[in-house]
């Protein structure tokens, strides 16, 4: 029900602006007649069941509502589906890809946009749900990770560096990244991250090269060899001295944010951290984490960005794509993603700006006690570029990766 | 003897097995209808490679030269299943998995039509051994005479031209050998069978009453020419 | 010997196609882009680059190492295991009892009996809880590493506790023939201690049948992918996974690294048989020196129940593994170092099967086509050859095994790029094809043992009745088979299942099963979720094997000859 509001408010904000109105209508309905009975492969990291729910549930709205299929490819490392989407075009395969639509954001993007993986620019930006999406306050909806994202990514979701521990067994947290190192040193084996590359591991990387480098503006630009010994200098001297105090004394490292916080509820680790600010909320209610866990930031600030959903070049589903990646960034949908017990991701939309009835379903949202208010949440560490970003972890890997202990 | 004789029965023309280049036997052998020839040897004579040969079932190391022939049909090329010739061998080798009646009715050839007639067939051929009503038994539950009789007429239900017995008497107690031994020659002369008998039991080579040949003997009472000693 | 008699025998001449091909083809399309050619991608001269890019690769020596090491050491291990419990209780009841326990724990995949393991072994795993805090003070796990240690030590008990079952069984296949029974009786006789008489007459009788399933072990071991991805250490890991990482970098040109990578990967699983060949020539020099000496050692009580400790660790192992599998299905809360989980909750492990349907729909498809198609190429095989009067030559032998002998990612590579290049990738089709390709090898040392021991003359009768071939066949032949058939079908079904890495890269992740999901959620944060996919993957196995041992009882439930005894 709410869902056939939403579009018809859409129509009727379309409607409002003149001009190109009827033509963009018009255009969009052609795409919800090619779209029924295509068959949408959406190739999206798959390692967090409630996050396969909640694509299981879009997939099921959209194939009822627009003939849609959705099939979640479930995918270990976005990477992945970048070289297969590379590997059809140096085959010559430029129509019927096997990838309809990708969960992706920042170097995985910006590698599908300068190998041309991408499909046309500016579609995202033809989608009736865009008109919400909050441009203004947040800038990472059309910057992925300091590269303009042209349009040829829907933004999907908002995500922030938080860190999680158990207010029974920490009750202060450490409030910076020194106070950090403090507390590995007093408290050895209790903090880990995730192995780089993984994506939460890089990003813990990120925080404290964008926390230490000598000059942060530098990473802005795309990587520079001649600096990069200084800039990742800090860095490893951190991390030079944290490493003993790792868990497993850095000999082993957890695969992904998701045993992290299996490790933290085992009571094997006392921190934690998580992109999705809601997560420690969404854990509690599904049992995976004890009630008395609580989220915090470290001061100055943490790496913030946005995760988008992109239509590769050669996709044989483009409409239905589209109509999943519209339906993503519909208020019902984005709502019920915010829901703790359903996955707590932040939206993209600008929620002050819905109409009114829109606006009280994120009203009434209960993020739960485990969730900063986004007050709280400090400020957004940007990204650096993503072509920082191998080089980091080609480094992180000489250094500890491969010393078998 | 008239010419027709020569033209009946199984014949078994020059008939050598070797393996591995080395000779096992050398045969050269007329077996009338209703007449037994009893081939007598140690193990490894290569009794029972003659009766593969014979039967079509000679594995393909072994070579043998010659030809067998039937009621003046050479079969030499023939697949088993169509040379006609019945085989018994030291067990009975019911099938285990079918009923006796089962294994019976298995052996009407398929020219034999109708569930009834076949059923009613298979029913005589236990009266005709003494087993009526032993249709439905699982074969394993029979004793072992019962199962060489059940043998027998699952072989002769077939129709076949002439018979193969391998030491068909030996797995029976001493007891019951004479008997089951007056029963197959008594059936076999009654059909016109040739028979070829397989034994190193001289009382079987007695009671078939027919030739007895020696293989691996040369001297003037063996029933054949024995090709292998010059 | 492929022609005889005019007619070409078109059942081995199919089966080595379908066996070698893909093995050939596979390596040629590994090989060919490890020295720098790879057109559909745009690398079109010949070079050492991606050797030199592989070699300069950060800890490449240690990955090799560990793949090296834990291969052999594990499959050398298992061998150990079975063979000496085999000496010190065969044909005891002991040995019937641990034999019946065996046989089921086959049937779990690779990959869910790692991640019940991992459960059971980690330090915040179940033996930890049940021993905390009353006995080890302690109110949090230890900071021990256990899973994922830099030498390996968890994947090889991992491999060990897998690989043991398979040889057990091998080996007792191997063991049924005739007057062996008389041969224990006959070392007795001579004043043989039990151990002795099967190492000095027994085990030489034998050995020629486990060689082939040993040396299969071991090219499976040094080249394991799902077991190393859970238990296996990671900085850096195995060579095997370090491949399958390269593989799928953006960064085309590291297709090339990895090809090179697999060729490495070969080398080391072929160093690692011919180091198990040269240690087998020792034992066996050993042994027979030992057999002239006419040392009896009849005192081999202690040995006896040293053999037992390890295989009933292994039991426990698997037994305690496979119920932490149950428990954590069902448990929504379990924190440590609760021995027993605090909340229990069945919805959502009803939810979590309801969502895994099309994987598992996947998974019984590749499973039971693959199943039926390897056991009849199978039967049509030994029928053929049967029919003329073949024996099973060496060199067919030695082809359907081909693919067991060699790691897979060696040749899987190149397969995934043909299969890319024809456009069949990601098509279940062509995932089931990569199945068979692992499944038939199986299917045929499962069924031709009792192929070959079903009594010859039984089909010379019914020839001799007059019986069309194909009568004897579906008659005769099948029916009487009908127990070993379904047993095969049940051990294919059992293989399809564990298949992780054909379904990986041939798939291209568009084909899910039970199996790789379970890999990808082993190490995430969910257990309730791992736990239940690990406890799907063995379910399936387990309904088969059931199904087979039941459905000859119902089907011959009059014939006692046919029932199973004991």
């Amino acid at each position: 029900m709410i869902r056939t509001i939403t579009i018809r408010l859409a129509l009727l904000v379309a409607m409002l602006v003149p001009g190109a109105v009827h033509g963009q209508e018009a255009e969009w309905q052609s795409v919800l007649n090619a779209a029924r009975g295509q068959t949408v492969y959406f190739h999206a990291w798959g390692g967090e069941p409630r996050i396969n729910a909640y694509i299981q549930w879009a997939a099921r709205e959209v194939e009822r509502d627009h003939g849609v299929r959705v099939v979640h490819v479930k995918v270990s490392d976005t990477a992945n589906v970048v070289s297969q989407v590379l590997a059809e075009k140096s085959v010559g395969k430029a129509t019927g890809g096997s990838v309809d639509l990708v969960w992706i954001n920042g170097e995985n993007f910006a590698s599908m946009k300068t190998n041309e993986l991408l499909a046309e620019p500016g579609w995202a930006t033809t989608l009736p749900n865009w008109d919400y999406v909050d441009v203004e306050n947040k800038p990472t909806v059309v910057m992925d990770f300091t590269v303009p994202t042209d349009g040829q990514e829907s933004p999907w979701g908002m995500a922030k560096l938080v860190f999680i521990h158990d207010g029974a067994r920490l009750a202060e947290p450490p409030a910076s990244l020194e106070e950090l190192l403090d507390f590995a040193k007093a408290n050895p084996g209790r903090f880990a991250y995730p192995q780089p590359p993984n994506f939460f591991g890089t990003t813990f990387l990120k925080q404290v090269l964008v926390s230490l480098a000598p000059d942060a503006s530098a990473l802005e630009n795309p990587y520079d060899m001649t600096i990069a010994a200084e800039t990742f200098g800090p860095l490893f001297g951190y991390l030079d001295e944290l490493h003993p105090h790792l868990w497993r004394r850095g000999k082993a490292f957890p695969k992904d944010a998701s045993q992290m916080r299996q490790l933290l509820a085992d009571g094997e680790l006392d921190i934690a951290f998580s992109f999705n600010p809601g997560d420690a909320a969404g854990a509690i209610a599904n049992g995976e984490l004890p009630p008395s866990v609580r989220t915090f930031v470290l001061d100055g600030g943490t790496i913030g960005n946005t995760h988008f959903v992109a239509l590769p070049f050669n996709s044989s589903s483009q409409e239905g794509a589209k109509i999943f990646a519209n339906f993503l960034l519909s208020p019902m949908a984005q709502t019920r993603k915010q829901e703790p017990e359903i996955w707590g991701d932040p939206t993209v939309l600008n929620v002050g700006a819905l109409p009114a009835h829109e606006k009280a379903l994120f009203e009434a949202l209960d993020l739960g006690a485990a969730t900063l208010k986004p007050e709280n949440l400090g400020p957004v560490l940007p990204e650096p570029h993503p072509s920082w970003v191998g080089a980091l972890e080609e480094a992180w890997k000489d250094r500890y990766g491969a010393s078998g202990g | 003897m008239h010419a027709d004789d020569a033209q009946t029965g199984l014949r078994l023309h020059n008939v050598s097995v070797r393996l591995d280049g080395r000779l096992l036997l050398a045969i050269d052998c007329h077996i009338r209808p209703g007449s037994v020839l009893t081939l007598m040897g140690e193990s490894g004579s290569g009794k029972s490679s003659l009766l593969d040969f014979i039967a079509g079932h000679l594995r393909p190391d072994f070579k043998a030269e010659g030809r067998v022939v039937l009621d003046g049909e050479d079969l030499t090329a023939r697949p088993a299943q169509e040379r006609h010739i019945g085989l018994m061998f030291q067990s009975p080798l019911l099938f285990p998995h079918m009923s006796v009646l089962q294994n019976l009715a298995f052996a009407i050839p398929a020219s034999v039509k109708g569930r009834l007639l076949r059923r009613e067939m298979a029913e005589q051929a236990l009266l005709d051994v003494g087993l009526a009503g032993f249709g439905a038994r699982d074969p394993i539950t029979l004793s072992g005479g019962q199962q060489t009789r059940v043998a027998l007429m699952r072989t002769l239900l077939a129709e076949p031209r002439a018979l193969l017995l391998d030491e068909p008497f030996s797995s029976l107690d001493q007891s019951r050998r004479a008997g089951m031994r007056k029963l197959v020659f008594r059936l076999a002369k009654a059909k016109e069978l040739p028979v070829l008998l397989v034994t190193h039991d001289r009382e079987d080579a007695d009671a078939a009453g027919g030739m007895i040949h020696w293989l691996g003997r040369d001297d003037p009472g063996n029933g054949c020419t024995d090709k292998a000693q010059p | 010997m492929i022609r005889q008699g005019g007619k070409p025998d078109v059942p081995s001449v199919l089966i080595a196609l379908l066996m070698a091909g893909p093995v050939v083809a596979g390596l040629a399309g590994t090989a060919l882009p490890a020295f720098g050619y790879l057109p559909v991608l745009g690398f079109e001269t010949f070079s050492l680059q991606p050797f030199q890019a592989l070699f300069a690769e950060p800890g490449l020596a240690t990955s090799a190492w560990i793949s090296f090491s834990t291969g052999l050491v594990a499959s050398v291990l298992s061998l150990a295991i079975v063979l000496v419990f085999m000496a010190g209780w065969y044909g005891t009841r002991t040995f019937g009892r641990v034999s019946r326990f065996l046989s089921p724990i086959l049937s779990i995949p690779h990959a869910a009996a790692a991640i019940g393991l991992a459960f059971l072994i980690a330090p915040s795993g179940f033996f930890v809880r049940l021993l905390s805090p009353w006995m080890t003070g302690w109110d949090r796990p230890p900071d021990l590493l256990i899973l994922n240690d830099p030498d390996g030590f968890a994947m090889t008990l991992g491999l060990v506790a897998k690989e043991v079952p398979f040889l057990f069984l091998m080996t007792l296949a191997a063991m049924n023939r005739p007057h062996l029974g008389a041969y224990f009786k006959a070392g007795a006789t001579l004043g043989y201690g039990r151990m002795a008489t099967f190492f000095l007459i027994i085990l030489p009788q034998i050995y020629p049948l486990v060689r082939l399933p040993m040396l299969a072990v071991i090219a499976y071991a040094t080249s394991v992918v799902d077991v190393a991805e859970i238990l296996g250490p990671t900085t850096p890991r195995p060579l095997a996974p370090q491949l399958i990482v390269w593989m799928n970098d953006p960064d085309l040109s590291m297709r090339l690294m990895a090809s090179a990578g697999a060729l490495l990967q070969l080398t080391i699983s072929a160093l690692a048989i011919t180091f198990y060949l040269v240690l087998e020539k020792f034992a066996g020099i050993a042994f027979k020196s030992s057999a002239l000496t006419g040392k009896r050692f009849r005192q081999d009580r202690n040995g006896q129940i040293a053999s037992l400790l390890p295989m009933l660790l292994i039991l426990v192992l698997m037994a305690l593994s496979t119920g932490l599998l149950v428990l954590w299905s069902v448990a929504k809360s379990w924190w440590f170092p609760a021995a027993f989980p605090q909340v229990l909750s069945i919805d959502r492990a009803v939810n979590a099967v309801l969502m895994a349907g099309p994987a598992l729909s996947a998974t019984l498809t590749l499973a039971l086509l693959s199943g039926v198609f390897a056991t009849a190429l199978t039967l049509w095989l030994l029928e053929a050859r049967g029919f003329r009067k073949k024996r099973d030559s060496k060199k067919l032998k030695m082809l359907i095994f081909l693919p067991l002998l060699l790691p897979q990612i060696g040749f899987l590579f190149g397969l995934q790029m043909l299969f890319l290049a024809t456009g069949l990738g990601g098509t279940l089709t062509s995932v089931l094809l990569s199945h068979l390709i692992f499944v038939f090898p199986y299917a045929f040392l499962a069924l031709s043992d009792p192929w070959n021991r079903l009594d010859p003359r039984y089909e010379k009768a019914a020839a001799s009745l007059g019986i069309s071939r194909s009568m004897i066949f579906w008659k005769i032949q099948l029916p009487l088979l009908l127990r070993p058939v379904l047993v095969t079908l049940a051990v294919c079904i059992a293989i399809s299942v564990g298949q992780y890495l054909p379904t990986l890269m041939i798939g291209g992740g568009r084909i899910e099963t039970v199996t790789t999901e379970s890999v990808a959620l082993a190490s995430g944060g969910n257990r309730q979720y791992a736990a239940l996919y690990g406890l799907l993957q063995l379910l399936v196995p387990l309904a088969g094997f059931t199904l087979a041992a039941l459905i000859p009882n119902l089907v011959h439930r009059n014939r006692s000859a046919l029932q199973m005894r004991g």
